[in-house]
C-alpha cells in the first residue's frame, strides 16, 4: 500500500510539474506533508542538500523521500515514478516531432496556455517560499538577517547595470557558496 | 549508442549543480558542439519542448536527445545517465543523514542554512517576473503586468487556501483553452 501511495504521489508530481525545479517544490511539499512522509524541517534540509549536490531537485527529493519511507526499493520506485510521465509525454512529442514543429509555433491554444502557465509557475514558486516561512525554519531574528542577505545577493546580479560589478556579485551569489556561508554562520551562532 | 549516451549524460549529471537549467549549456556543448548529434536549431526546439512538457527539464531533454540519436536504447542510456548520479548521491546522504542530523553541530549548521534556502527559492522570482512580463509575446500587449495578478492569486490559493497545486495547474490550462476558444469564436 505504501509503495502504491509513493508511486501515485511521485507520478502526479512528474505529470503536473510544469516549469522545472523550483516550481515543482510546492507540489512535492504538499504531497509529502499531506502523507506525513517528511517534516517541514526535513523538507527544507533536503532542498538545501539538493542545492549543493548535482542533479535535478525532483530526483533528489524522490530518492530521499522514497528511502526514508520505504527503504532502497522505495527510493527506486519513487524515482521511477517521477520520471515515468516525462517518458510517456516526451516520447509522444518525439514521435509527433515533425508535425509539432510545423504546428505548435503560432497555434493560439498552445501559445496562450504556455504563456498563462508561465505566470502560474511564478505563483507556484512564490507559494513554495511562503509555505516555508514558519517558526521551524525562521527560529529567531538572525534567521531573517540570513534570509535578507542571501536574497539580496541573489537578486543583485539581475538588476545590476555595471558589467564589472555584476561579474563580481555573480561570483558571490553562487548558491553553493551562499549555502556554505550560511552553514558556517549557523555553526558559529547556534552551536 | 546506449553506452555513449549513458556516458555523456552521466558526465553532465555528475558535474552540474543547480538542476535542469544549469545543465542546458553543458548539454549543448556536448551534444551539439562536440558530438554533433543534433544541430543548433533542433537543440533550441528541444529546449522549448522540454520546458513546455511537464516533468524535470533535465530528464525531458535526455529523453528527446536519446530518442533522436539512438531510439529506445538511446533513451534508456540518456535517462539512466541523467538520473543515476543524483540518485546514488542522495541515497548515500539519506543513509547517513538520519544518524547525523541528531548531532548538535549538524543541527546548528542547518539552522543557519534553512532561511538561506527559503531566500534561494524566493529570490529568482524577481528575474522570473521580469522575463515573463518582458518576453516578446508580452511586449506586444500593453497590459503586461496584469497576468502577474494570476501569479499572486496562485500563490495565495496555495499558501493560505492550501489548494493542491495540481488543481491550480489544471484550472490554468482549462480556463485558458476556454478563453482562447471563446475569443476565436467571437
Amino acid at each position: 500500500m505504501l509503495y502504491l501511495q509513493l508511486f501515485i504521489s511521485f507520478f502526479k508530481i512528474g505529470l503536473f510539474g510544469f516549469g522545472g525545479g523550483l516550481a515543482i517544490l510546492s507540489l512535492i511539499q504538499m504531497e509529502v506533508e499531506s502523507h506525513g512522509w517528511m517534516t517541514q524541517q526535513e523538507f527544507v534540509d533536503i532542498v538545501a542538500v539538493s542545492q549543493v549536490t548535482p542533479g535535478p531537485i525532483g530526483i533528489n527529493c524522490a530518492t530521499y523521500v522514497g528511502y526514508t519511507t520505504a527503504g532502497i526499493w522505495g527510493s527506486v520506485l519513487a524515482t521511477t515514478a517521477i520520471v515515468l510521465p516525462s517518458l510517456i509525454i516526451m516520447l509522444s512529442i518525439c514521435k509527433a516531432y515533425f508535425w509539432l514543429s510545423n504546428h505548435f509555433r503560432g497555434n493560439p491554444y498552445f501559445e496562450q496556455t504556455l504563456r498563462m502557465l508561465r505566470f502560474t509557475v511564478i505563483g507556484l514558486v512564490a507559494a513554495a517560499a511562503l509555505l516555508l516561512i514558519k517558526p521551524t525554519t525562521f527560529i529567531d531574528p538572525v534567521s531573517w538577517i540570513i534570509f535578507g542577505v542571501v536574497a539580496m545577493l541573489t537578486i543583485m546580479p539581475s538588476v545590476m547595470e555595471n558589467l564589472k560589478i555584476r561579474k563580481a556579485v555573480e561570483f558571490l551569489s553562487h548558491p553553493i557558496l551562499l549555502i556554505v556561508l550560511a552553514g558556517i554562520a549557523g555553526y558559529a551562532i547556534y552551536s | 549508442m546506449f553506452l555513449q549516451l549513458f556516458w555523456t549524460y552521466l558526465k553532465i549529471g555528475t558535474f552540474t549543480l543547480g538542476g535542469g537549467y544549469a545543465m542546458l549549456p553543458l548539454i549543448q556543448r556536448e551534444v551539439v558542439d562536440r558530438k554533433r548529434w543534433i544541430d543548433e536549431e533542433e537543440f533550441l526546439n528541444m529546449i522549448a519542448l522540454a520546458q513546455a512538457a511537464p516533468g524535470l527539464i533535465a530528464v525531458n531533454s535526455a529523453i528527446f536527445i536519446g530518442w533522436r540519436v539512438g531510439g529506445w536504447r538511446g533513451v534508456c542510456g540518456a535517462v539512466l545517465g541523467a538520473v543515476l548520479p543524483s540518485f546514488l548521491i542522495i541515497l548515500t546522504i539519506a543513509m547517513v543523514f538520519s544518524d547525523w542530523k541528531e548531532l548538535p553541530a549538524v543541527e546548528a549548521v542547518f539552522k543557519g542554512i534553512r532561511p538561506a534556502v527559503v531566500a534561494l527559492i524566493a529570490a529568482p522570482l524577481v528575474k522570473m517576473a521580469k522575463t515573463a512580463t518582458k518576453s516578446k509575446a508580452e511586449s506586444r500587449k500593453s497590459k503586461a503586468a496584469l497576468p502577474l495578478l494570476l501569479s499572486l492569486a496562485v500563490a495565495l490559493l496555495i499558501w493560505l487556501g492550501h489548494v493542491n497545486p495540481v488543481w491550480v495547474i489544471l484550472a490554468t490550462i482549462i480556463v485558458t483553452l476556454i478563453v482562447v476558444k471563446w475569443k476565436m469564436d467571437n
